[in-house]
């Protein structure tokens, strides 16, 4: 009998299932996995960030030990092989699709970034494989290159592609530039900004790793890979770069050691390796090294932005204008294009009823590693420019800051919110999360710590952000609107087993989300099943119906809503079973934790007795159902969920050093309801290290030529825990009014909401210098630049 | 990393031997720039001398006015040294802030001074305290060994066995770390040692570790933060990087100065 403490269910903050095995390292990564007979593969890549490749001579390397096989870009080729294909088409203003040039998964007579692949060696051992990829010679002729997001643009820049003059992928728009235009007439302020989001390398502490197997006898093709979504990666690869039928294809994604969206993509190697192990007939291995990673994992962010914001005399929004450039890298990414378009844009109404709005963005070709979503994804960016812009604005105008938000923002009454950017925002109240967070975080006491600070030679700030971001992506039919080439819904399975436990396949992924936690719950508190007998199964095509995977904070909302589904047909067929046995009519069967129950009588049956009826059919309506007791349910979200809050973050400088030290972060944030709140709670402050980690530290620096400068941890600059304060974090929820759970989602409210706030704190710190804006990363050489430019002004 | 022949001796007398006889031979100590440097096939010795079995290279003892620190001392041992926090106490705080745990418990004082690595902290501790490297040959002062970056005064093959350090009357340390490595971007080490005040700076010169005159002669004449305060670096003579210009070095190592010389008392 299943006996359930009501404290597994939503709500409780159940410690995590599978951390058992992860601290313990017992979980099983994808380079734990050795194939019988498996080869190692060593991809050579470019030294040059633009070059033309004359001959690639491999004769001597070939003939090195343990060499199986090389392959180049011409090989495939000659194969029919694919380019690796983008999987969001975005439209210029004019209606014309955006410039989508081949992305070769082995160069093909041109290089366009330091790390693009040119060959790849197969070898017994991989140290072999490098002796032989050393051995490799590649005649180049290099070429101008460019790598700045402006300088691409520049008339007489070196181009990338020839289906892409000027180097402009795309020329996009969107809001009513006419009434912004005549917003800005009548205003009373404009205030301008302008600003870059750095650019960042996600770094997941597991590189990424893809072994490629064949067997000879059934024709079918496996790929362990380490990523968000298999079932994303076998249909792009399946479909569109080897032309295997997805039946002869498996995608395995086992345990993944953090992705960040650096691991939604298909990359290349993952296709060289599937295609090099039917080529050679054996298993083939490959495994990022960290150094390999800086140049070939797609990078995040990346913009530079003009914004500005038109004010009436009291300090209310008439309108918005945003002018973005955003850099592409070389290739388009998977889901590169969206990114700067509707994942940003359309974020830019923000926590305020902002009218009118107009955003255009110019996409950019560069000779740099590609650019994709990465936490946050777009929302960061607009979050980032729009917060502070606030600040920036509210000190022009002459109003507080907190009173400038609160006068601007969206009222609880006007839900649903219709914003000028596309989105209707379902739920929220930015007043209560504000008021929360102010009084969390001691805002009004803040003056006393700045004067305590200053007699300790420091100068301290304090930083505020209240945001709004749009996850649980997404309604396929909206997004395939946008120029999205999948649809966005996820797939649940709930299978109860014969004795009542429950298996539970998803489409969502688990790289350190906890699902196998949150998931176990849903189950508890509908099904009443202990979350010990419930096991979540994810990451195998060959065992979950086609799903979306994990990435923009869905796996719950779109996730646990389609298990949610699947659950109400198991209660309903469940209630069939049960009107059978205890000789009643189904309309008066109830329903409650695992137990059904004959309305107003003491007659009841288990979830396991009925699951046993259903599996062994001796007493069984057998005419009227079919036995067994498992569904699927497929669940297409009818909106995003519009998560938000408030984020405050105390800093304090040392004049003398320039460093920055965040000594106070306090977060409230509406993520809907919390199903575990020890996980929501670790979701937050990882976010907030990755954007405390984007304001203060972190910068992938190239120089002019496409060399990447800040290419290994000796000169980026990872947070280390040393550098994140005790971050304290808060929740208050409205709940999701369009999907049954409620949920919102709390994957990324961290890393979009915190930037700004650390920065405003910034520059709230530097008050006595002048300073209008500091760009991130806030380093200590930058600080200390501000601090000496104002003194020796003074001297 | 490429292949190479391993060594394991047993006595200074045959690891010199082993040298001696293989000009493209590596000593190897706690491995912590070799190991990093042979897995990124930066390095192609023909063989690696590891040294961890030569007992008598390491331990901290006191001889008379001096610390003896065996070359195989490793950071943490320093770190943690009875011996060493009651005659050098910024030198124990020194070492303890040498990489991460696992550094430290690998690392050792003769690697350091041995790969002058100009962002080392041992090597500008070693220049201020006026130490004097013993190597299996001959004595030499710091000075006379620090010779440039990532370059000493040591012939090939010949190994780092010891280093002596005169207990100076006071000394102190203070470093800017650089954010991405933690490495130093600009330390100074002051001490007042018998032969007078001596000061040394890391991280920021552009031939390594150096001795900052100037800042000897304002500390000899008033030991004060103060005093050093008003004593301008000349950031032509610092290095620059993505992290710290020269300009901001030539700032910090006056900031660090007067922090070191609180840090001595």
């Amino acid at each position: 009998m299943n006996v359930v403490t009501p404290f597994e269910g939503i709500g409780a903050s159940l410690r995590r299932k599978e951390d058992f095995r992860f601290l313990q390292g017992r979980g099983q990564y994808t380079d734990d996995i050795n194939r019988p007979g498996q080869t190692h593969a060593v991809m050579l890549r470019s030294p040059h960030a633009h070059a033309t490749i004359d001959r690639i001579d491999t004769a001597a390397a070939r003939a090195m030990p343990g060499v199986k096989a090389i392959f180049t870009g011409p090989d495939m080729a000659a194969e029919s092989i694919g380019g690796i294909p983008c999987g969001w088409q975005i439209h210029n203003k004019d209606g014309s699709p955006m410039a989508e040039p081949m992305h070769p998964a082995l160069a093909l007579g041109k290089v366009r970034h330091v790390g693009d692949p040119v060959a790849v060696v197969i070898a017994e051992t991989r140290s072999q494989a490098r002796d032989a990829a050393e051995a490799i010679v590649v005649d180049y002729t290099p070429l101008p290159a460019v790598s700045g997001t402006e300088a691409a643009l520049a008339p007489g820049a070196p181009q990338l592609h020839e289906g892409a003059p000027g180097n402009l992928c795309y020329d996009w728009h969107i809001g009513d530039k006419a009434a912004q235009e005549a917003a800005f007439a009548r205003a009373a302020r404009v205030v301008k900004f302008e600003t870059t989001n750095n650019r960042l390398v996600p770094n997941a502490m597991e590189p990424r790793v893809a072994i490629g197997d064949f067997d000879s006898f059934s024709g079918d093709y496996t790929l362990y890979t380490t990523s968000q979504n298999p079932h994303v990666i076998r249909l792009l690869m399946g479909a569109f770069v080897l032309h295997i039928p997805e039946s002869k294809l498996r995608v395995v994604a086992p345990d993944v050691g953090g992705g960040f969206g650096s691991k939604i993509y298909h990359y290349a190697e993952e296709a060289i390796v599937t295609w090099a192990a039917g080529k050679v007939k054996r298993p083939v291995k490959w495994t990022c090294e960290r150094s390999e990673s800086f140049v070939s994992d797609a990078h995040g962010r990346d913009h530079v932005s003009t914004a500005e914001l038109a004010l009436d005399e009291q300090g209310k929004i008439l309108g918005l204008k945003v002018h973005t450039l955003a850099n592409m890298g070389a290739y388009l990414s998977t889901f590169a294009p969206c990114v700067p378009t509707y994942l940003y844009a359309t974020l830019l109404s923000g926590v305020y009823s902002t009218p009118v709005i107009y955003a255009e963005v110019k996409a950019v070709f560069t000779n740099t590693v590609p650019v994709d979503a990465y936490r946050g994804a777009g929302r960061p960016e607009a979050t980032y420019l729009l917060e502070r812009l606030m600040d920036v604005a509210a000190a022009e105008a002459g109003i507080d800051k907190v009173e400038f938000r609160r006068r601007n923002f969206i009222r609880p009454d006007q839900f649903p919110y219709q914003t000028p950017v596309a989105l209707q925002y379902d739920s929220g109240n930015y007043h209560a999360t504000l008021d929360a967070c102010l009084e969390t975080a001691g805002w009004a006491g803040f003056e006393a710590r700045r004067a305590e600070a200053k007699a300790r030679g420091k100068l301290r700030g304090i930083g505020i952000s209240t945001y709004v971001e749009a996850c649980g992506i997404a309604p396929s039919a909206v997004v395939g609107s946008l120029g999205a080439r999948a649809g966005l819904y996820e797939v649940g399975v709930i299978r109860v087993h014969p004795t009542g436990s429950v298996t539970v396949l998803t489409g969502a992924h688990s790289h350190g989300q906890g699902h196998e936690t949150t998931f176990a719950q849903l189950v508890a508190e509908k099904l009443g099943v202990p979350t010990a007998n419930v096991d979540i199964v994810h990451g195998d095509t060959a065992k979950v119906p086609f799903g979306m995977g994990t990435y923009g904070s869905r796996s719950l909302a779109v996730g646990g809503s389609a298990m949610d589904k699947a659950m109400d047909k198991i209660i309903a067929k469940g209630k069939r079973i049960a009107a059978h046995l205890m000789e009643a009519s189904v309309e008066d069967i109830e329903f409650e934790r695992g137990t059904f129950r004959v309305a107003g009588t003491d007659k009841t049956k288990s979830l396991t007795d009925i699951s046993l009826a259903a599996y062994v059919p001796h007493n069984y309506p057998i005419e009227e159902i079919e036995p067994g007791l498992e569904e699927t349910a497929f669940y297409d979200p009818k909106n995003f969920t519009y998560p938000g809050g408030c984020h405050i973050c105390e800093v304090e400088i040392d004049p003398d050093t320039g460093h920055v030290e965040v000594v106070n972060f306090t977060a409230v944030d509406d993520v809907g309801r919390v199903i575990n709140p020890m996980i929501v709670e670790g979701q937050v402050q990882g976010g907030v290290a990755q954007g405390i980690g984007q304001a203060l530290l972190e910068a992938a620096i190239y120089d002019p030529s496409g060399q990447l400068i800040s290419g290994s941890f000796m000169d980026y600059t990872m947070p280390r825990a040393g550098d994140l304060p005790d971050v304290g974090v808060a929740t208050h929820t409205t709940l999701c009014t369009h999907n049954p759970l409620g949920v919102k989602g709390c994957g990324e409210v961290g890393a979009i909401g915190s930037p700004p706030a650390v920065m405003n704190a910034v520059v709230d710190a530097l008050r006595d210098y002048g300073v209008r804006h500091v760009e991130m990363p806030a380093t200590p050489q930058k600080i200390w630049g501000i601090v000496n430019a104002h003194r020796l002004a003074a001297e | 990393m490429y292949d190479f022949a391993y060594h394991k001796p047993a006595s200074v007398a045959d690891a010199v031997k082993i040298l001696a006889a293989d000009p493209d031979a590596r000593p190897i100590s706690g491995g912590m720039t070799l190991l990093p440097a042979l897995k990124l096939r930066l390095n192609k010795p023909t063989a690696v001398v590891d040294l961890s079995g030569i007992a008598e290279l390491r331990g901290v003892k006191r001889d008379g006015d001096s610390l003896v620190i065996g070359a195989l001392t490793r950071h943490y041992e320093v770190a943690t040294s009875a011996e060493v926090k009651a005659s050098i106490p910024t030198l124990a705080a020194m070492a303890a802030t040498i990489g991460d745990t696992q550094v430290r418990n690998r690392g050792t004082i003769g690697g350091s001074v041995a790969n002058n690595d100009p962002s080392a902290d041992y090597p500008a501790a070693l220049l201020a305290l006026g130490a004097t490297i013993q190597t299996d040959k001959r004595k030499l002062a710091a000075e006379d060994f620090f010779t440039g970056m990532f370059t000493t005064a040591l012939d090939v093959g010949e190994l780092v066995t010891a280093i002596h350090i005169p207990i100076p009357k006071k000394a102190g340390y203070a470093k800017m770390r650089n954010p991405a490595s933690r490495y130093s971007m600009a330390g100074v080490f002051v001490a007042q040692t018998a032969s007078g005040v001596r000061v040394a700076v890391n991280g920021a010169g552009a031939n390594g570790v150096f001795r900052e005159k100037a800042m000897e002669a304002a500390l000899a004449a008033n030991w004060s933060a103060d005093a050093v305060a008003g004593v301008k670096v000349d950031a032509g003579l610092l290095n620059g990087d993505i992290h710290g210009s020269a300009e901001y070095r030539a700032h910090l190592v006056t900031v660090m100065a007067k922090r070191a010389v609180v840090d001595a008392g």
